[in-house]
């Protein structure tokens, strides 16, 4: 977050840009004669010059692998061996019997459609929690240091590996766990709970400890740029405070609250190692498939896989940036 | 104790950390005092495999009797096929396990391996070389050793059915599974692999998420269930594993299963939180169950166990020094200490003979007998493994090995098999 802001800030003030360079000196730049220095042209006065070295990292670790992946889905696949090809049968495998055994959904939508509901309501609570949490912090917290403060708290779960923080929810959520006992002790239940763990529910609840986080500091970050008076303004001209917070703080709000839905949306899209934990390996996840896919060496259909998902998150990240200009927002 | 840890978390990180640190503390000091008569420089041996033979131990034993410096690389079971299969050139010998072979001979990456450089190669179990026990044979269902074994020569990239003078692997460790139960829970014998299914325990019960395996642990129960008799089960038609796949749907969507497990982690968890009362499971995973003093067996079934084995393999690119140095290292793993080694641990060594050299009457009585401990019997790292007057489960090796049904496989059908397994999971 605090580097696209770096970044888009420093694109907004040439002028950062142009003090650094004034001993370049010489005729002619715009920039420099803004400050009333000449100065020579340079190659960093070119966009693109100066874009450069992110482009070729992008190029190298992110444009030119997933081109591969997407070769690699055209080739042929034996046991043992991979051959170059362009054959469309991987596809075809992604969603065999789709088509043939409608109504009745095939693996892949099954798949797919368990994964979109973990996304929906992961992302529907973790907003819930995050604009609360971010509220309470930017605007009921008055000192900057216990903000601070409270703001890291926030963090120390990230200290440990999130496998472990997943896994620490187990004896508390297992049918002779923690959660069970008080329950039962309480006279509440008679029997165990048996959906508190390897279930749908666990797996969302893992969900929502994991990426909260996630949600929170984009929502945190957008509701500090906002002005304090408006809110008092608002309360002024009669408005309750949930007219305020969805009225007025929640549009103001909704770059922060975009960001955090991509980061939450793409991570439970592709994530197969929560669901295999808290779920008991028993629900399927589409990155779950291509695992298993190459733990058999099967590469292509595995890449086929992978461009399948990649093409699903990104209709889900284009149907969000309609709904907000981010870089205008930011 | 038996099997490989699947992956490599906990065990076999631990097992690496304890290799690195031994092999760097060895390498360091060996510098420091190396003896001015050793002329030459220590052969490093880049050693690729999962964490089963990756002792500490064992890398400092033969340092010390032939000065080969072990490097390990330790990986999960998929991964060392992958590694054979696409980047031969970063190991100089592999151990690996037998099912893989049909997926990495054809490739051309291991050499055969010239038995006549082997000096036991005589004396490995005819398990191996026969498929037999004392002249009996067992069951060669799957990829069973003596099917893949035997190479036309050295550059092979296929099968041969006779013994030759080149193998494709030496053997080094293997084992048969079977179910592992919680007595306590369940209160009653369990006699056969039905039980997996009995709607008894339903929510209690757990299989193997690793498609190829967990595939044969199910039809292990079809089989019982009396529901087909497989002509191969280790080498499945699509109408088999339409039958055995959907036979694990059915009772997922009854509710049967509490959860599955991928790796060795998992399944010691659910065992020992009592979330699971009986599930397909490793050796080593109920040895770790019991250390908690939790009661939980390795439940011998009349249906027979389900076995696996690995051995040391060379890519095909070895040659010179290291060549040598990796035969030398091969015929001194079979010269009994390592095989020993590998027995107190609950494995079985390729070599029986020299093993039982190397192993007190007692320990040999109770491990390879099946007779009861003379003694208290200790693990090679001194931790208490079974109390005097406790026996083995599954019994003598005769017994045990004997009762083989068939052997972990990757099928022709493999492609098929996991989308169907995929299907089962997403059920």
């Amino acid at each position: 977050m605090t580097t696209t802001e770096q970044a888009t800030g420093g694109a907004r003030a040439p002028t950062a840009g142009g003090r650094a360079h004034t001993a370049l000196v010489t005729p002619d730049s715009d920039a420099a004669s803004a400050h009333g220095v000449k100065r020579r042209k340079s190659l960093l006065d070119q966009p693109y010059a100066l874009a450069s070295p992110l482009i070729l990292v992008m190029a190298f670790f992110f444009v030119g692998p997933l081109i591969l992946t997407i070769i690699v889905s055209f080739w042929e696949y034996t046991q043992y061996s991979i051959e170059p090809a362009v054959v469309t049968t991987n596809y075809s495998d992604v969603f065999y019997g789709c088509v043939a055994k409608l109504p009745d959904l095939c693996v892949t939508f099954k798949t797919y459609l368990s994964t979109l509901k973990f996304c929906f309501i992961v992302w529907a609570v973790t907003l819930l929690l995050g604009f609360t949490l971010a509220w309470f912090i930017v605007f009921e917290v008055k000192k900057t240091s216990t903000q601070i403060a409270l703001f890291l708290i926030c963090t120390i779960p990230f200290w440990t590996s999130n496998v472990i923080r997943m896994m620490a929810w187990i004896p508390l959520l297992g049918r002779n766990g923690l959660v069970n006992q008080t329950l039962m002790s309480l006279g509440i239940v008679s029997e165990p709970q048996e959906w508190l763990l390897y279930s749908d529910f666990a797996v969302i609840l893992a969900f929502i400890h994991l990426y909260t986080m996630f949600m929170m500091v984009p929502i945190v970050n957008s509701m500090l740029r906002i002005d304090p008076e408006i809110m008092e303004a608002a309360r002024d001209a009669g408005a309750g405070i949930w007219t305020i917070a969805l009225s007025v703080i929640a549009p103001l709000c909704r770059p922060g609250i975009v960001i955090g839905s991509i980061f939450v949306i793409t991570i439970v899209m592709g994530d197969y190692i929560t669901v295999g934990v808290m779920g008991g390996q028993q629900i399927a996840s589409v990155g779950k498939t291509i695992q298993v896919q190459m733990q058999y060496l099967q590469f292509p259909i595995a890449a086929a896989n992978a461009v399948v998902l990649l093409g699903a998150v990104l209709m889900i990240i284009f149907a969000m940036t309609r709904l907000v200009d981010v870089r205008r927002e930011l | 104790m038996t099997d490989r840890p699947s992956r490599p978390g906990g065990l076999n990180r631990r097992k690496f950390l304890y290799g690195a640190t031994a092999t760097t503390a060895l390498a360091a000091s060996s510098n420091l005092f190396a003896p001015a008569i050793r002329a030459q420089e220590a052969v490093t041996l880049r050693y690729l495999g999962t964490a089963v033979n990756q002792s500490a131990e064992i890398a400092a034993k033969v340092k010390e009797d032939l000065g080969i410096v072990i490097e390990y690389i330790p990986v999960t079971t998929d991964e060392v096929t992958r590694r054979v299969v696409t980047q031969p050139n970063t190991f100089d010998l592999v151990d690996i396990e037998y099912m893989s072979l049909k997926n990495v001979v054809p490739t051309g990456n291991l050499k055969g391996m010239d038995t006549s450089k082997i000096k036991e190669s005589d004396n490995i179990t005819t398990l191996f070389t026969e498929g037999t026990i004392d002249g009996k044979a067992v069951g060669d269902q799957g990829t069973a050793p003596k099917k893949v074994i035997w190479l036309p020569g050295e550059e092979a990239k296929d099968f041969a059915d006779e013994p030759t003078g080149f193998m494709s692997l030496i053997p080094t460790v293997y084992n048969a599974d079977t179910l592992g139960i919680r007595p306590d829970l369940i209160g009653r014998p369990i006699e056969s692999w039905s039980e997996l299914l009995n709607p008894e325990f339903k929510g209690k019960a757990s299989i193997l998420n690793i498609p190829s395996i967990g595939i044969m642990d199910a039809a292990l129960v079809v089989e019982a269930l009396g529901k087909h008799q497989y002509a191969d089960k280790g080498n499945m038609t699509r109408e088999e594993i339409d039958l055995t796949v959907d036979t694990l749907i059915e009772a997922k969507r009854a509710g049967q299963f509490r959860a599955l497990w991928q790796d060795f982690n998992e399944s010691v968890n659910l065992m020992a939180s009592g979330e699971v009362v009986i599930q397909s499971m490793w050796s080593p995973a109920v040895t770790a169950v019991r250390t908690q003093g939790i009661d939980c067996v390795y439940q011998p079934l009349k249906e027979g166990y389900r076995a696996w084995a690995a051995g040391f393999g060379l890519p095909s690119t070895a040659e010179g020094k290291k060549l040598d140095a990796a035969y030398d290292f091969i015929n001194w793993f079979l010269s009994g200490w390592a095989g020993a080694f590998l027995n107190r641990q609950g494995y079985y060594s390729a070599v029986l003979s020299t093993a039982k050299e190397n192993m007190e009457p007692y320990e040999w009585a109770y491990w390879m007998e099946g007779k009861p401990a003379e003694q208290d019997i200790m693990s090679p790292s001194g931790q208490l493994l079974a109390k005097a007057g406790t026996t083995r489960d599954g019994g003598s090796y005769q017994e045990r090995l004997g009762a083989i049904s068939c052997w972990n496989a990757v099928m022709d059908e493999n492609v098929y098999m996991v989308r169907k397994w995929n299907e089962f999971v997403a059920s």
